[in-house]
C-alpha cells in the first residue's frame, strides 16, 4: 500500500493531533497499515520488540501467561488506543502477548525507523516524547491500581 | 446579682437538703491517695483540709493548715463518669417465637446532686450536652442521667499546676449551667461561703438551707479569690487562630516527635472530661436464648478504633495522637461550635510520659507544615 | 420523648441471594412496623445479627419500593459472614436510615455518570433505580463499573437487562481476566476518557475503595466535570450511626450524619491525607 495515503489517517488520530504537517510527513514514511484477524497473534513475549501500534478498528488484549493461571489478560484496547513501548531502545524484546480479539486495523509504526528519525531531528523526537509519555505515565497508574489489588 | 452567705457550720445543711430533696449526693472526696468523685453521706468524707500538687506525670495530695473544704482542683476523675458512664447496658433482646423481642434499658434513673463542680467542668458537661441532647438524634440514657441531675458548682479558690481554664476561657469563674454555686472563703478566722443561685431548681432548695444575704465585703472577698485563682494558672495555652494553624500543619514533623513518646496508652483520654467516644459490646447468655448491648467508653489511641476491613485507618501512634489534639483543638470546633479542650488539666497530669497538651499545642504553632520546601 | 435511637427493629429475611462467592443480597421486611421504610438513594443502615454484633451496610433496593428494604454486603468480618449463614424467615435488627444521600434531585437535567468499584455498585443502585424511574429528567446517563475479575461483578441479571435499554450507556470492566472474558479489562479509571458525557453538564457519583475514588475523581476532573459536581461516599468505622460513638470520624465530619455522601470538594483534601 502507498504509505501516502496513511498520512489523513494519522493527521486524524488523536495521538498525532496538532502535530505539524513536516513532522507527520516525516512519520508517514514509518508506518503501514496493519490487519489482524480474530484471535491472531500481533506480538508474543520474547519476541522482538520493534513496533507500536495505534488501533483504527478493533479490539486487543494483553496478556501474561502465568503457570498457575494459564493466560491472565490485563489490559483490552479500543478504538483510538496505542500500546508498544519496547521499541524506544534498540534490541529490547516484548514482555507480554498482544493478540487481536476481533479483526483488528491498525497503523504499525517501525521503531527502527522512527529512531532513526528522531536522532536526525531532536525536536521531532522531542515532540513526540511530549506525546508518549503520559500514554506511558497512563499506564503506569493503571498498573499500580492493579498492583493494589483495591477491590480484595 | 444577689449573694448570699452560708456559714461553715451551716454547710452539713446544705447537704441534707439535697438528700432530703431524694438525691444522691455525689462529691470529691479522697480515696488511694487521689481526689475522686463518689456518693458521701456526710461533710466528713469531703477531703477536708487537702490540696493537691500536680505536674506533668505527677499528683501528690498534702495536709494543708486550714479545714478548707475545696482547697484542691480536679481529680482523675470527671462528672461525666456519672452522666455518660463508662459501661452501660443499652437494651437486652430475647428470641420470641417467630422473631427476636428487644427491650430498652429499664434501669432506674440515678438523681445525682454533683457538689463541687467546677468552672473548667460546667464547660465540660456543656460540651457533652451538645454531643449527647442537641444533634439530631438524643442518647435517652444521658438524657435522662442529665436532667435529673442538680449542680452545686465551686469557684476554684486555687489554681492547680496543670490548670489553664483562664486562657481557654472556661474559668476560673463559673458563669452559668448551676443550680448553686459557691465560693469558699477562709479569712481573719472566718469561714464562710458566698452562693450565687442560678436555676430555679437551686432557689427551692436553698430556701430550706440557712443562709442571708451576703455583705458587699463579702462577696468581694470571694470576687477577689476567684481572681487570685486567674492570675496563678499553673499553665496557659494560646487558642488565638489555633484550630486554623492545627489544620494547616497536618503534615507538620512534630506530630512524629510527639509519637516518639506517646505510648498511646488512652489516659488523656479517659480521664478528659469532654472525650466522649464509645464503642459497643453485643453479648449473649451461653444458650443463644438472650443477648444484650453494652456500651463502654472507647479510645481514638487505640489500633481498633478505627479498623475497617482490611486494616487500621489510624495504624501509627503518630497518627492517633494527632487525631486526639486536633480532634480537641480543631476540628471540634466545626462539630460542635467550641474547642474540644476546658483547660482542666487532667491529660497532662495523668499522661504516664509527661505529654503536655499545652506545650504540645504550642510546638505544632511554632513548627514547620510539613508541606515539603 | 423521642424514639429511642439505640433500638434495632425487627425484620424478617424475605429471601437470600448469593451475588457473587462473597457478597449475598437480602431482602428483608418489617415485623411491626405498619408504614413503609422509606429511604433515599445513598443511606444506610445499621444490622443487627442476634447475638453478634452490629454493622452499617447501604441501602441497595429500590427507594420507590418501601416496603423491602434491599442489603447487598460481602462476607468479610464477624457480623457479616454471620449474616451470610441467616435464612429466609430468620429475624434480624435494623436501625436506620442514616446519613446523607445521592444527589439525585441535584442531577436533573444533567448527564449522570455513576462509577462504581467491587461492591461500590450496591450503595449506587438506588440512585440508578431512581434516575431509571424518572429518565426523562436526566440527560445521558453512563454506568461504568469496575471489578477484580469477573467472578466479582454484582447484579449481573440487572446489568444486561439495563445493557439492553438504548438510553442507558453501562461500561463493565475488570483488573484481570481469564481469556474467556469477553469485555474490557484494565482499571475503571481507564473508561472515563472515553465515556459518552458532555463534563460541563455532569452530576459524577462515586462508590469503591477509597484508592479507586480517588483516581476517579481525578479522571473526571481532567475530563472537566467540575468538582461540586462529583459526589463520592465514604467508609469508616462505625458503632452507632448517629453521631454518639466517635468512630467514624474524618476530620470535622462524622460520616455517619455528615455523610457518608460528600460532595468532592468536602473531602478533596483529605483524600490527600494519609492515617486521618
Amino acid at each position: 500500500m502507498d504509505t501516502k495515503t496513511l498520512e489523513p489517517i494519522l493527521a486524524e488520530h488523536p495521538f498525532f493531533k496538532d502535530l505539524k504537517p513536516e513532522y507527520l510527513s516525516i512519520l508517514v514514511g514509518c508506518a503501514s497499515n496493519v490487519r489482524f484477524e480474530a484471535n491472531e497473534m500481533i506480538f508474543q513475549h520474547g519476541g522482538p520488540a520493534d513496533k507500536f501500534y495505534i488501533i483504527r478498528h478493533g479490539e486487543v488484549a494483553i496478556e501474561v501467561h502465568d503457570p498457575r493461571r494459564h493466560v491472565i489478560r490485563i489490559q483490552t484496547l479500543r478504538d483510538g488506543d496505542v500500546f508498544g513501548w519496547s521499541w524506544m531502545f534498540a534490541g529490547r524484546s516484548s514482555h507480554f502477548d498482544a493478540r487481536a480479539l476481533i479483526l483488528t486495523r491498525a497503523i504499525a509504526m517501525d521503531g527502527e525507523c522512527l529512531r532513526g528519525k528522531f536522532n536526525n531531528d531532536h525536536s521531532l523526537g522531542y515532540e513526540m516524547m511530549l506525546r508518549f509519555t503520559p500514554v506511558i505515565i497512563r499506564r503506569l497508574e493503571a498498573a499500580s491500581m492493579q498492583l493494589l489489588d483495591i477491590y480484595k | 446579682m444577689t449573694t448570699f452567705l452560708l456559714e461553715r457550720e451551716d454547710f452539713p445543711a446544705l447537704l441534707k437538703t439535697l438528700t432530703d430533696a431524694g438525691y444522691q449526693v455525689i462529691a470529691p472526696t479522697v480515696r488511694e491517695g487521689a481526689i475522686v468523685y463518689d456518693e458521701i453521706e456526710s461533710i466528713a468524707e469531703l477531703p477536708i483540709g487537702y490540696h493537691d500538687e500536680q505536674e506533668a506525670a505527677f499528683y501528690r495530695l498534702h495536709p494543708t493548715k486550714d479545714k478548707a473544704l475545696f482547697s484542691y482542683v480536679v481529680g482523675p476523675q470527671s462528672w461525666k463518669r456519672f452522666l455518660h458512664p463508662p459501661e452501660v447496658r443499652l437494651w437486652q433482646a430475647k428470641r420470641v417465637e417467630g422473631g427476636m423481642e428487644i427491650v430498652p434499658n429499664t434501669q432506674a434513673v440515678p438523681r445525682y446532686a454533683f457538689v463541687g463542680v467546677r468552672a473548667c467542668e460546667l464547660h465540660a458537661i456543656a460540651i457533652q450536652d451538645k454531643i449527647f441532647m442537641q444533634g439530631e438524634f438524643v442518647d435517652p440514657i444521658y438524657q435522662a442521667r442529665r436532667e435529673a441531675a442538680l449542680i452545686v458548682a465551686v469557684n476554684c479558690g486555687v489554681a492547680g499546676g496543670t490548670c489553664f481554664c483562664a486562657s481557654m476561657h472556661t474559668g476560673p469563674q463559673v458563669t452559668s449551667g448551676f443550680d448553686l454555686a459557691l465560693t469558699e472563703v477562709l479569712e481573719d478566722g472566718r469561714h464562710y461561703f458566698v452562693v450565687e443561685v442560678g436555676s430555679d431548681t437551686g432557689k427551692e432548695l436553698w430556701k430550706d438551707v440557712p443562709h442571708r444575704k451576703a455583705k458587699p465585703e463579702e462577696a468581694a472577698a470571694a470576687q477577689h479569690i476567684i481572681e487570685h485563682t486567674a492570675a496563678h494558672m499553673g499553665r496557659e495555652l494560646d487558642i488565638d487562630g489555633l484550630p486554623e494553624i492545627i489544620t494547616r500543619k497536618i503534615e507538620s514533623p512534630r506530630w512524629e516527635t510527639i509519637a516518639q513518646t506517646c505510648l498511646a496508652c488512652a489516659n488523656c483520654t479517659m480521664v478528659c472530661p469532654t472525650c466522649f467516644c464509645n464503642t459497643i459490646e453485643d453479648v449473649t447468655d451461653l444458650t443463644g436464648g438472650s443477648a444484650e448491648r453494652i456500651r463502654k467508653w472507647d479510645s481514638c489511641f487505640t489500633m481498633d478504633f478505627s479498623y475497617i476491613h482490611g486494616g487500621s485507618v489510624r495504624y501509627s501512634t503518630k497518627a492517633r495522637y494527632r487525631q486526639w489534639l486536633t480532634h480537641k483543638l480543631a476540628t471540634w470546633v466545626e462539630q460542635f461550635g467550641t474547642l474540644g479542650c476546658v483547660g482542666c488539666g487532667r491529660c497532662i497530669t495523668w499522661c504516664p510520659v509527661a505529654i503536655d497538651i499545652t506545650a504540645e499545642a504550642a510546638a505544632i504553632r511554632q513548627s514547620d507544615d510539613g508541606k515539603g520546601k | 420523648m423521642t424514639a429511642n435511637p439505640m433500638l434495632p427493629e425487627p425484620f424478617r429475611i424475605r429471601k437470600v441471594q448469593k451475588e457473587s462467592y462473597d457478597t449475598f443480597t437480602l431482602e428483608l421486611e418489617p415485623l411491626n412496623r405498619p408504614d413503609p421504610f422509606l429511604f433515599k438513594a445513598g443511606q444506610f443502615n445499621m444490622l443487627y445479627v442476634f447475638g453478634v454484633g452490629e454493622v452499617p451496610i447501604s441501602i441497595s433496593g429500590d427507594p420507590h419500593h418501601p416496603e423491602t428494604l434491599i442489603h447487598t454486603t460481602r462476607a468479610v468480618g464477624t457480623v457479616t459472614k454471620a449474616m451470610r449463614q441467616l435464612k429466609t424467615g430468620d429475624v434480624m435488627g435494623i436501625r436506620g436510615p442514616y446519613g446523607t444521600s445521592w444527589p439525585v434531585d441535584r442531577a436533573e437535567g444533567y448527564d449522570v455518570v455513576i462509577v462504581a468499584g467491587g461492591i461500590g455498585l450496591a450503595p449506587l443502585r438506588p440512585s440508578l433505580y431512581h434516575v431509571l424511574e424518572h429518565r426523562d429528567k436526566y440527560g445521558k446517563v453512563v454506568l461504568l463499573y469496575g471489578t477484580r475479575s469477573p467472578d466479582d461483578i454484582l447484579f449481573r441479571k440487572e446489568l444486561e437487562r439495563w445493557r439492553s435499554r438504548f438510553d442507558l450507556e453501562i461500561y463493565v470492566t475488570v483488573d484481570y481476566a481469564n481469556p474467556g472474558w469477553r469485555g474490557n479489562v484494565g482499571v475503571v479509571t481507564n473508561l472515563i476518557p472515553k465515556a459518552p458525557f458532555d463534563p460541563l453538564h455532569t452530576m459524577a457519583m462515586i462508590c469503591g475503595p477509597e484508592v479507586m475514588m480517588r483516581f476517579t475523581a481525578i479522571e473526571l476532573l481532567k475530563r472537566g466535570v467540575e468538582a461540586p459536581n462529583i459526589y463520592l461516599t465514604m467508609e469508616r468505622n462505625m458503632k452507632c450511626g448517629i453521631g454518639f460513638c466517635g468512630h467514624c470520624q474524618l476530620g470535622e465530619s462524622f460520616i455517619c450524619k455528615d455523610g457518608p455522601v460528600f460532595a468532592l470538594p468536602e473531602m478533596q483534601e483529605r483524600l490527600n491525607q494519609w492515617e486521618v
